[in-house]
C-alpha cells in the first residue's frame, strides 16, 4: 500500500452544488413566472424580454442544463472518485469545466429573452454560445475518462456507465443538431431546413431527455440510492442489462414527438414501436432503484432524502410509461400539442429528476461539506412536502387541461362540425393554469427552504475550516465481481 | 456470451466507451439518414419558392420572439385537424423554413394555413393588442415590433447564407432587398409573413374548404 495520502477533490463538486442551488431557484422562479403568464396575460408589463415567449427557453434551459447540468456534473465528478478510490484527475481543467459551464449557462439565459435564439426546442443558444458548450462538454469527457483512467478499482461501478454514456451521446447530440451557418454573431442558419430539420431536431431533443435526463440522473441514482439504502444495489447484472437496452433503444424513438405529421410514415412507426421497447429497460431501472430499499423501508421513513429518491423512482416509472403510451399513435392523436405533454414533461422532471437530485443534494452535500448531517433535519422534510404536493397539483392540472384540449378539438355534432372554436378551450383550461402556476409557487418556496439549509450546512466550509477526505486506497484485488459497494466516504 | 466478456467490457472504460458511441450512433444514423437521401432527391415543387426579403424578415422575427412556443404550424393528418385548419401539411412546405416551425404545443390555434384568413389590419391589431381583438386571449402583446426598423444589409447577408445552403436566391433577388424592405418596421414583416402561411408555400392550388382528410390512418 502507498503511503502518500490522496485527498479527494470536493472544491470542484461543492463549487456544483452551489451553482445547481443557485440555477434552480432561478430556473424555477422563470417557470413559475411563465405560468404566471399563461394566468394573467398582462404580466409582461409590456416589456418584450418579460414576455411569455421570450423567457419560456430561460425556463427551459435553466432548469435543465444550468440547474440539472451543475447537479450532474458535480455528482459525476462526487461519484467516480468515490467509486474508483482515486483522486480526479486534471484538477485545472475541471475547475474549468466549471467555470465555462457557468459561463455558457449566463449567456444563454442572458441572450435568449432578447431574442437571440435557433428557435430549436431545447438548443436555443446561437451558435457562439455552442461552440463554448461543445468545448466545456469534451473538456468534462476527458476529466471524467480520464479519472476512471486513473482508478484503483478494477471493476467500473455501473452509476460511471450512465455518465459516461451521458457525455459522450449528449456530445454527439449537441454537435449534430446545432450544426449552422452564422450570419453574424446573433444569428445563424442550420444546415438543415423542414422534414431533416425537424428529425434532427427531436432525435436530439429525444435523446436530450434520454441521455441528459435519463441516463445522467440514473447515474445519480445508482450511486445514491444504495448509499441512502445502506445496502448494494438489489441487482447489479440487472442494472447492465438495463444499460445496454436503455442507450441502444432510446436513439430510436425520437420521431415518436413527429407524429401524424409530414415525416415519413415508416420513421413514425419504427418510434411508435421502440417507445413501447423502451418501457422495459425504464421500469427495470426503477424497479432496481426501488428493490434496493427492500429491507431498509424503516430508514427511508425516518429519512428525507431517501424518500425524496423513492418518490423520485415511483415518477420516473410512472412518467416513463405514461410516454409509452404517448407514442401510440392514436393516444398522441389526442395528447399531441396538449398542456398532456406538459403535464409528462413535468411528472419526468419535476418528479423525477428534480426530486433525484434534491434527495441526492441532500446525501452528498454534508459529505463534501465536512458535516455528519445536514443543518437541519424538519427543513428537509418541509422541502419534501412542498415539493410533492407542488409536483402533484402541477401534475395533475396539466393532465386535467390536456384531455380537456384534447376531447374538445376533436369534438363534432352530429352534422360533423367542430364543437367548440379554439378559443373555446383555452377558457376551460384558464383555471388549471391557475392551479399550475399555485403548484410552482409551493415548488419554489421549497427550493428556497433546501437553499436556506445549504448555507447553514456550509458554515464550516464558509470559514474554510472543513478537512480534506482521504481517498481509502484498497488492497489490489485481481479478481474482483462484481463490483464492490461503494465505499463510505 | 460468456461473462468474462462481459467483464472485460466492465474493467476496461475505452472499451466501454466505444461500445458506447456506436449503440447510441445506430439508432439516429438508422432514421436520419434516409431522410438524408430523400431530401436531396425531392426537388421543390415549381411554385413553393423561398422566402421573399420582408417575408424571411418576418419569419426570422417570428422565430426570435418565440411565436414556435405556442403555435404549430403542422396540419396533422386527421379530420378534425384538417376542418379545423385546412389541408394537412406536406414536406414540400417546409423546405425553406431554416430551422423548421412545426411546432410541439399548441396554446394558441395551429398557423400553418393562416395566410389571408384575417385581414391585415385584423393581423396588426392582434399583434398590437391581442385582447382588443380576442377577449379571452391569453397571448401577449407584441406592440414593439411596430418601432423596430428593418436594416435591409442585414437581410441581404441573411440571404446570402441561405444562398450557399443551397436556396435558390438569384444576384437579382438579394440586389432587391434594400427596395422590399425600405421604411417597413418588424411588425410589417411578420404580418407579411404570416399572411404568406399556406399560401405561397403550398404545393397545390391553395384549396383550404374541400380539403382530404383522413380519418387517423395513415397520413
Ligand atoms: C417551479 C416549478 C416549475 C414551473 C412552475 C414550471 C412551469 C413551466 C411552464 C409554465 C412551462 C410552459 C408550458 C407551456 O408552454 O404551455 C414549462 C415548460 C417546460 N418545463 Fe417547466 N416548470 C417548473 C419546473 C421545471 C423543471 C424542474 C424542469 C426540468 C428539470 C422543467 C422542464 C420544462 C420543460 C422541458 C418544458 C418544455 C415542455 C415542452 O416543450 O413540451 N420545468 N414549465
Ligand atoms: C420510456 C420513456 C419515455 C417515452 C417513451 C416518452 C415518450 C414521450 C412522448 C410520446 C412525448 C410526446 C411527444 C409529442 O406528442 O409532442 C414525450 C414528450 C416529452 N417527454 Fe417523454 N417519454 C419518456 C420519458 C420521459 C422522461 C423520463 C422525461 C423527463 C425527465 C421526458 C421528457 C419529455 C419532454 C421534455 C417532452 C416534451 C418535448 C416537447 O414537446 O418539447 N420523457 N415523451
Amino acid at each position: 500500500m502507498s503511503e502518500t495520502t490522496e485527498y479527494y477533490n470536493d472544491h470542484v463538486v461543492r463549487l456544483f452544488l452551489l451553482a445547481s442551488a443557485v440555477w434552480g431557484i432561478i430556473g424555477m422562479l422563470i417557470g413559475m413566472y411563465a405560468a404566471a403568464e399563461l394566468t394573467w396575460p398582462g404580466l409582461n408589463l409590456g416589456i418584450p424580454w418579460m414576455t411569455f415567449s421570450r423567457i419560456r427557453p430561460d425556463h427551459t434551459f435553466g432548469v435543465i442544463f444550468a440547474f440539472g447540468g451543475s447537479a450532474l456534473m458535480g455528482t459525476c465528478y462526487y461519484v467516480v472518485q468515490r467509486t474508483g478510490h482515486a483522486r480526479l484527475a486534471f484538477g485545472k481543467l475541471a475547475e474549468f469545466t466549471f467555470w465555462g459551464w457557468q459561463l455558457a449557462c449566463v449567456l444563454a439565459m442572458l441572450t435568449m429573452p432578447f431574442g437571440i435564439t435557433q428557435s430549436k426546442e431545447y438548443a436555443e443558444p446561437e451558435w457562439f454560445i455552442d461552440i463554448l458548450i461543445a468545448v466545456v462538454w469534451v473538456s468534462f469527457g476527458v476529466v471524467f475518462f480520464a479519472s476512471l483512467a486513473r482508478r484503483r478499482i478494477r471493476h467500473i461501478y455501473v452509476a460511471n456507465w450512465y455518465y459516461g454514456a451521458f457525455i459522450i451521446a449528449v456530445g454527439l447530440l449537441h454537435i449534430v443538431n446545432n450544426l449552422a451557418i452564422p450570419v453574424s454573431l446573433t444569428k445563424s442558419y442550420p444546415i438543415y431546413s423542414g422534414v431533416v430539420d425537424a428529425m434532427v431536431q427531436w432525435w436530439y431533443g429525444h435523446n436530450a431527455v434520454a441521455f441528459f435526463l435519463t441516463a445522467g440522473f440514473l447515474g445519480m441514482m445508482y450511486y445514491f440510492v444504495p448509499r441512502q439504502a445502506q445496502q448494494p444495489l438489489w441487482s447489479y447484472r440487472f442494472s447492465i442489462v438495463n444499460f445496454w437496452a436503455l442507450i441502444s433503444v432510446y436513439m430510436w424513438a425520437g420521431s415518436h414527438h413527429l407524429m401524424y405529421t409530414a415525416l415519413p410514415d415508416w420513421v413514425q412507426s419504427v418510434g411508435m414501436a421502440f417507445s413501447l421497447v423502451l418501457l422495459m429497460p425504464s421500469w427495470g431501472s426503477a424497479a432496481n432503484g426501488l428493490f434496493t430499499f427492500n429491507g431498509a423501508w424503516h430508514r427511508v421513513v425516518k429519512d428525507p432524502a431517501a424518500k425524496f429518491m423513492v418518490i423520485a423512482l415511483v415518477f420516473y416509472a410512472a412518467s416513463t410509461f405514461e410516454g409509452s403510451m404517448m407514442a401510440i399513435k392514436s393516444v398522441n392523436s389526442l395528447s399531441h400539442y396538449t398542456d398532456w405533454t406538459i403535464a409528462h414533461v413535468h411528472s419526468g422532471s419535476l418528479g423525477w429528476v428534480a426530486m433525484i437530485t434534491i434527495g441526492s443534494l441532500y446525501a452528498m452535500a454534508p459529505r463534501a461539506l465536512g458535516r455528519p448531517a445536514m443543518y437541519s433535519h424538519k427543513g428537509m422534510e418541509l422541502h419534501f412536502w412542498l415539493h410533492v404536493t407542488g409536483t402533484l397539483l402541477y401534475v395533475v392540472a396539466m393532465w386535467t387541461a390536456g384531455v380537456t384540449e384534447g376531447m374538445m378539438w376533436r369534438a363534432t355534432q352530429p352534422d360533423g362540425a367542430l364543437t367548440y372554436s379554439f378559443i373555446d378551450s383555452l377558457v376551460a383550461v384558464r383555471p388549471d393554469y391557475f392551479l399550475r402556476w399555485f403548484g410552482g409557487v409551493l415548488i419554489w418556496l421549497g427550493m428556497w427552504v433546501m437553499a436556506w439549509n445549504l448555507w447553514y450546512t456550509a458554515s464550516d466550509a464558509r470559514k474554510r475550516i472543513i478537512n480534506p477526505i482521504p481517498v481509502p486506497i484498497p488492497e489490489p484485488e485481481p479478481k474482483q465481481s462484481p463490483a464492490p459497494l461503494p465505499v463510505a466516504g | 456470451m460468456a461473462y468474462k466478456h462481459f467483464e472485460f467490457i466492465e474493467k476496461h472504460a475505452w472499451t466501454l466507451g466505444i461500445l458506447t458511441a456506436i449503440m447510441v450512433s445506430i439508432g439516429g444514423l438508422a432514421e436520419i439518414t434516409p431522410l438524408f437521401m430523400r431530401a436531396h432527391q425531392v426537388e421543390p415543387p415549381a411554385n413553393v419558392k423561398p422566402y421573399d426579403p420582408l417575408r424571411l424578415a418576418g419569419k426570422d422575427v417570428y422565430v426570435s420572439e418565440g411565436c414556435y412556443l405556442c403555435h404549430s404550424q403542422m396540419i396533422r393528418a386527421l379530420r378534425f385537424e384538417t376542418q379545423r385548419y385546412g389541408h394537412y401539411s406536406t414536406a414540400e412546405e417546409s423546405v425553406y423554413d431554416r430551422p423548421f416551425q412545426w411546432g410541439s404545443k399548441r396554446t394558441g390555434p395551429d398557423l400553418a394555413r393562416v395566410g389571408g384568413k384575417y385581414s391585415d389590419t385584423w393581423q396588426r391589431m392582434h399583434l398590437m393588442d391581442p385582447r382588443s381583438v380576442v377577449p379571452q386571449s391569453n397571448m401577449p402583446s407584441y406592440h414593439w415590433l411596430a418601432d423596430e426598423k428593418l436594416d435591409a444589409k442585414d437581410i441581404q447577408a441573411r440571404m446570402r447564407v441561405l444562398r450557399t445552403l443551397g436556396d435558390p436566391y438569384s444576384d437579382a433577388d438579394i440586389a432587391s432587398a434594400p427596395a422590399a424592405v425600405a421604411g417597413k418596421t418588424k411588425m410589417d414583416a411578420l404580418i407579411a409573413y404570416l399572411q404568406g402561411l399556406g399560401i405561397r408555400n403550398e404545393p397545390q392550388a391553395p384549396n383550404t374548404s374541400a380539403a382530404p382528410a383522413t380519418d387517423g390512418g395513415s397520413p
